[in-house]
């Protein structure tokens, strides 16, 4: 093989969102919740050889200004249940889902991510998200306890803590041998006992070992806790760079961390989340990207995603008029409640100065100052220049693949899996067909160690050098 | 006559300890999807009303007092829920009742989860609902220092239970409206907080996930003695009662219906009293019991049903049993197959053919929901009842 031989581009799909990128004004937009919308997304997604269907989360409707809120889509499917349902609808496709460490228990979601992982032979994923705030606590027994402080150790505990459950059965544990009667190898299969500050328990687990071993882990978070997290512990990130520069930046950063945990470049694979709207020419495509862009930022929907920097109540204003003049409140977002984007606005006085003299310098309304910095879609054009800008970010350690997010349900994903696919196919630099049966395989990751983690075992847990593959 | 409804419980090879060992148990493909989708297809097949999935969080183990170390015994399961939800897309009229363990759960994971399972099966799911007071199930978790009473678990359960039942109401049915003109994709004054505060926890919601297509999903409970008969009365759809004699039955029956009226209304309506049994059946009743004594021998003990009665004989005279006790007031049946492989076919290919001769069992699935088999009304969400809007 040549050194120059190009990298294989990863691409999945995730199902549209509760946010205003999802466009659920448009004819063409299916139900949210009927299974056929999900079936038919990853099918497509399949029919692609995408590696993986990638599902969001969250744990409470959203509210804004005390009302719950309901410009976009509301309203989701339980993540294990749907995925698990979709691997009877398909045999190939990775099944990724959001699981939150803060709402849940070790010992359940570790159980629920290996039934998923048999259940679809090999294909399950674990999205791990922390996260503190009592607005959504207020839905669990143990709501609202976590100092936000913490939410990164909790995380990384759970995440360790599943990780000695997913391991406390070996390989070949299950003998299942009816002439001799022995259906265990080891009666003590399952054993494991973790002591820590967030989590103490013991016992035995109750699900043996899967066909992955473990599931796939990705991460999502930006800030430095959570590029370290990913570096020690995720095999991909859902990042959210889908540019050239900022995304090597952030390639660059990720990548070397790894070297710290004895790991390799190629054990941690970066895919940014991205948007796209395709066209027969580049100005048809940009024609129709702008228009998609003002379906998704009404007039109302600008003035609320301007209360997410302002922090109060601008219902008052017009969102074809001038942007406020009052300053944005100081302090932790108190406006809108359960969506963890409003953080992105470190400094919200900042924000609005530069927001103010860009308005004012180009003449915008509230609405067209909101379009033109919120919702530019990564890739617009044709299918050859979309093709061309996802080879060309990948190939320059940007990114290793990109997790698309469509705009329509169910269908949103049909003309990028008709028309970009196969032109991808034929640079060589994606699959024209599956090469190996588990997520593990399409994203070219090892199957973690087999070794059990015994507590009654006086040497160090076996280094990763000791993998083994499949017996 | 009324007919009788009919229920499998599902779990590794079936109830008997070394039914993994029998000829076509398949021992090693119990924890793959294909074991499961063939095992309720014959269900299917049988035209059975629904098909429970046991579970539970912690290992199997034969010892009353804690977590043995037997290689000989089907040791793991799939979670129940996701199992469920696996065969789903590849059936098409049966029920679906996984368990659910109400004391480590939290409810609001769980009617969402079993609201999934009745979008993505279009209306065939249940929740069995479960409690467990095993102190090394409690280490799982460490959540409590000592486990729950038992009169404590089954109040909690049933609070349980009331959480995931608010949380399937929480939506309204056409909360979601699409309104182009105004740009509202739901009419939030359709969803609903559920605002329960409890002993033991206190949930907010409303639901993340819309209203399931049969508005509330069929919860079922199991007593194996008078201690439950207050969770089957408050929370289930439902209740499963261990099927000894027409005197035990007739009894059962009685204490379960005067709970149910002593506690005032508020349980769901029709309540289903299922029978409960361990059925090893053959062609003739020494064959049965020849076999169930093989097995064990093999197993080292005799095996006592986990709860419901054993039964050994021919499809015919069960069939005369079931008629026995539907007249001491059961409405239906919860059959545990001894060894899956052998039983469960019996019961689709013989029992019900035997039933359906005596007019007492369908001839074709009559609806496609879980609630339309079970003759049970989709119900009015009790949110949209209790506020009706002014306009």
């Amino acid at each position: 093989m040549s050194a120059q031989a190009p990298k294989q581009i990863h691409l999945a799909a995730h199902f549209p969102g509760v946010n205003n990128t999802t466009v659920w004004s448009d004819p063409a937009a299916g139900s949210h919740i009927d299974f056929d919308s999900f079936v038919h997304f990853a099918r497509t997604a399949e029919r692609a050889k995408f590696d993986f269907l990638f599902l969001a989360e969250g744990l409470r409707l959203r509210e804004q200004g005390g009302q719950i809120y309901d410009l976009d889509v509301v309203g989701r499917p339980d993540t294990f249940t749907v995925l698990a349902a979709l691997a009877a609808v398909t045999e190939r496709l990775g099944l990724t889902g959001t699981i939150n460490s803060t709402f849940n228990e070790p010992y359940e979601v570790a159980r629920q991510f290996a039934s998923l992982d048999h259940l679809s032979e090999g294909r399950a994923a674990w999205n791990v998200v922390t996260s503190w705030d009592a607005f959504t606590g207020e839905n669990f027994r143990r709501g609202g306890f976590l100092p936000r402080e913490d939410r990164y150790t909790r995380a990384q505990e759970f995440l360790a803590t599943a990780n000695e459950l997913f391991d406390s059965w070996e390989r070949g544990a299950v003998v299942a041998d009816a002439a001799s009667g022995r259906f265990l190898r080891d009666g003590r299969a399952g054993a494991f006992a973790h002591h820590g500050r967030h989590f103490d328990i013991e016992g035995r687990f109750n699900v043996p070992r899967s066909p992955q071993g473990r599931p796939v882990i990705f991460q999502a978070g930006d800030s430095d806790e959570g590029r370290e997290f990913a570096a020690a512990s995720a095999d991909a990130i859902f990042g959210r760079y889908g540019t050239l520069d900022a995304g090597r930046a952030f390639y660059a950063d990720v990548k070397r961390r790894l070297a710290a945990y004895g790991r390799t470049r190629d054990q941690l694979k970066i895919l940014p989340a991205a948007t796209f709207v395709l066209g027969d020419t580049d100005a048809e495509a940009h024609e129709a990207a702008y228009e998609v862009r003002r379906l998704q930022v009404s007039g109302q929907t600008a003035i609320k995603y301007l209360e997410h920097v302002w922090n109060r109540d601008l219902s008052a204003y017009d969102p074809d008029g001038p942007l406020p003049d009052v300053d944005p409140l100081p302090g932790e977002n108190t406006i809108a409640l359960g969506r963890a984007s409003v953080r992105q606005f470190r400094d919200p006085l900042e924000t609005a100065r530069r927001w103010r003299a860009l308005a004012e310098a180009k003449n915008l309304s509230i609405r067209e100052l909101v379009i033109s910095t919120t919702s530019e879609q990564t890739f617009i054009g044709s299918p050859a220049t979309v093709a061309d800008s996802i080879d060309t970010l990948v190939q320059a350690d940007a990114a290793d693949g990109f997790i698309l997010v469509p705009h329509i349900t169910p269908g949103g994903l049909d003309v990028f899996a008709d028309t970009v696919v196969p032109l991808l196919q034929e640079r060589g630099v994606f699959r024209t067909d599956y090469e190996g049966t588990t997520l593990r395989d399409h994203l070219g990751l090892a199957v973690p160690g087999a070794e059990p983690a015994r507590q009654t075992a006086a040497a160090a847990p076996a280094p990763a050098s000791t993998s083994t593959s499949a017996p | 006559m009324s007919e009788i409804h009919l229920a499998v419980a599902l779990d590794g090879a079936g109830g008997h300890p070394v039914a993994w060992r029998e000829p076509g148990a398949r021992p090693a493909e119990l924890f793959t999807a294909r074991h499961w989708a063939g095992v309720v297809a014959e269900a299917e097949a049988g035209l059975l009303d629904f098909v429970s999935f046991d579970d539970g969080l912690a290992l199997q183990s034969a010892s009353p007092g804690g977590q043995d170390q037997r290689t000989d015994q089907v040791r793991g399961r799939l979670d129940a829920v996701l199992t469920a939800a696996r065969v789903a897309p590849l059936t098409r009229r049966i029920g679906l009742v996984p368990a659910v363990t109400a004391t480590h759960t939290e409810p609001f994971h769980v009617s969402k989860a079993v609201a999934t399972l009745d979008h993505v099966s279009r209306g065939r799911a249940g929740l069995d609902v479960r409690t467990s007071g095993l102190p090394y199930e409690e280490r799982h978790f460490g959540r409590r220092t000592a486990p729950l009473r038992e009169d404590e678990l089954h109040e909690e359960a049933a609070d349980h239970v009331e959480v995931v039942r608010r949380l399937w109401d929480s939506w309204e049915d056409d909360a979601e409206i699409r309104d182009v003109a105004t740009g509202r994709f739901v009419d939030r004054h359709k969803l609903h907080y559920i605002d329960f505060e409890g002993r033991h926890f206190s949930v907010r919601g409303p639901s993340i996930t819309p209203r399931p297509p049969q508005g509330q999903p069929v919860v079922t409970a199991r007593a194996t003695d008078s201690a439950a008969y207050g969770l089957i009365a408050r929370a289930a759809d439902v209740g499963f009662l261990p099927s000894r004699d027409i005197a035990g039955t007739r009894a059962a029956v009685a204490a379960v219906r005067q709970v149910r009226e002593s506690a005032g209304p508020g349980g769901a309506e029709p309540l289903h009293l299922f029978g409960e049994l361990t059925v090893f059946l053959d062609q003739d009743a020494a064959a049965a019991a020849d076999r169930l004594g093989r097995l064990d021998a093999l197993a080292g003990d005799p095996y006592e049903g986990g709860g419901a009665p054993v039964f050994t004989g021919t499809a015919a005279q069960l069939a005369d049993l079931l008629e026995e006790h539907r007249a001491a007031g059961l409405s239906g049946f919860r059959l545990r197959p001894g060894v899956i492989s052998h039983d469960l076919p019996v019961i689709t290919r013989v029992l019900v053919p035997e039933l359906q001769r005596r007019g007492v069992f369908r001839r074709e699935y009559e609806a496609d929901t879980l609630r339309g088999l079970l003759g049970l009304e989709r119900p009015v969400g009790r949110y949209a009842v209790a506020a009706p809007r002014a306009s």
